[in-house]
């Protein structure tokens, strides 16, 4: 799991009105390099939540995306590179996504994360 | 990539040895995936670049046909741990990276508008009643633009109606009607293979 599918996930355990962004607890990282291709993260840029991402990569231990974002720095190669790294090519193999409202640990193996409710949960 | 090319490598996608009854999870063979993304990139430029889900993703046949056309991510999701097992190993032996994340889509735990378009191949809803329905409210949550799917011919009057009126869908198009090849994957199948005639939907979001 990168932290692109991150960014979309939330804990939807019925009740739970602030299930996102959820927390990570990594157990094994594998970073997989994959071409960077600018247009697309200028596209896909304004549709995340930068916040969710930033602290994210930051929880993994990737300490270089700023806190805020200037639209002039996604012509910044070094930016780029850094932000294409954190959201595509670090991932989550081992270890469990974190609901921040109740705790509840879904846990993540072989890359999957195991979204699945239990009964009492739905 | 050709249709043709498209079409003779996903016959090399490994379909499910033991299907589960409940879950519908029938093969989406190379025949109808093929076509089915070909028309979404070739007529709608839906694919290329694109962020694209899998919704009931089993084996990974339509997540992998949209790879190899290019898609910039691709999520598949399943509620069935098996069939995301495979799908990995699908896409391991062709090469290609694709998300997956094992959830119930009644309950999808999503957020926001990353997704640009949904490819499912939901179950008909024959063994469980509303099942083909939910995937499409569903789909029409989390797609930013279109949604492919396919469903039986005989539902497209209430498909039409219920996408429209229910699931906020912008638009609802039948692009064409297909043969699905169904063989007989279950017990309770008494002919050897049966041909149901399905509808291959584009459905728009905004």
């Amino acid at each position: 799991m990168r932290l692109i599918t991150h960014n979309m996930l939330s804990c939807n355990i019925k009740g739970v009105t602030n299930g996102y962004p959820l927390g990570i607890e990594a157990s094994r990282l594998e970073t997989k390099e994959s071409e960077l291709n600018p247009e697309f993260l200028r596209k896909i840029f304004p549709k995340l939540e930068w916040k969710a991402l930033r602290d994210a990569a930051h929880s993994l231990g990737l300490n270089d995306l700023p806190e805020h974002v200037e639209p002039s720095m996604l012509e910044d190669a070094d930016f780029l590179k850094n932000f294409h790294h954190a959201l595509l090519e670090v991932h989550l193999e081992e270890g469990a996504l974190i609901c921040p409202e109740t705790g509840r640990r879904f846990p993540v193996t072989k890359g999957v994360p195991n979204m699945l409710l239990n009964e009492d949960e739905v | 990539m050709k249709l043709k090319q498209l079409e003779s490598y996903l016959g090399d996608v490994v379909q499910f040895a033991n299907p589960k009854v409940e879950l519908e999870q029938y093969p989406t063979g190379p025949h109808i995936a093929s076509r089915m993304l070909f028309m979404a990139e070739s007529s709608y430029g839906d694919i290329d670049g694109k962020v694209v889900a899998d919704l009931g993703c089993g084996c990974g046949t339509l997540g992998i046909a949209a790879l190899l056309l290019d898609a910039a991510q691709v999520v598949g999701v399943d509620v069935d741990g098996d069939a995301l097992l495979l799908a990995h190993e699908n896409c391991n032996e062709l090469e290609v990276e694709m998300e997956l994340i094992q959830a119930s889509l009644t309950h999808l735990p999503w957020r926001g508008p990353i997704v640009d378009t949904v490819v499912m191949n939901p179950p008909f809803g024959t063994r469980c009643k509303g099942a083909d329905m939910e995937f499409l409210a569903a789909a029409l949550k989390v797609a930013g633009t279109a949604v492919y799917s396919l469903h039986k011919t005989s539902t497209r009057a209430h498909i039409k109606r219920v996408a429209v009126r229910d699931f906020g869908a912008t638009s609802a198009e039948v692009l064409c009607e297909l043969r699905y090849n169904l063989p007989a994957s279950y017990k309770f199948h008494k002919q050897r293979e049966v041909d149901i005639a399905v509808d291959l939907w584009r459905f728009t979001t905004s």
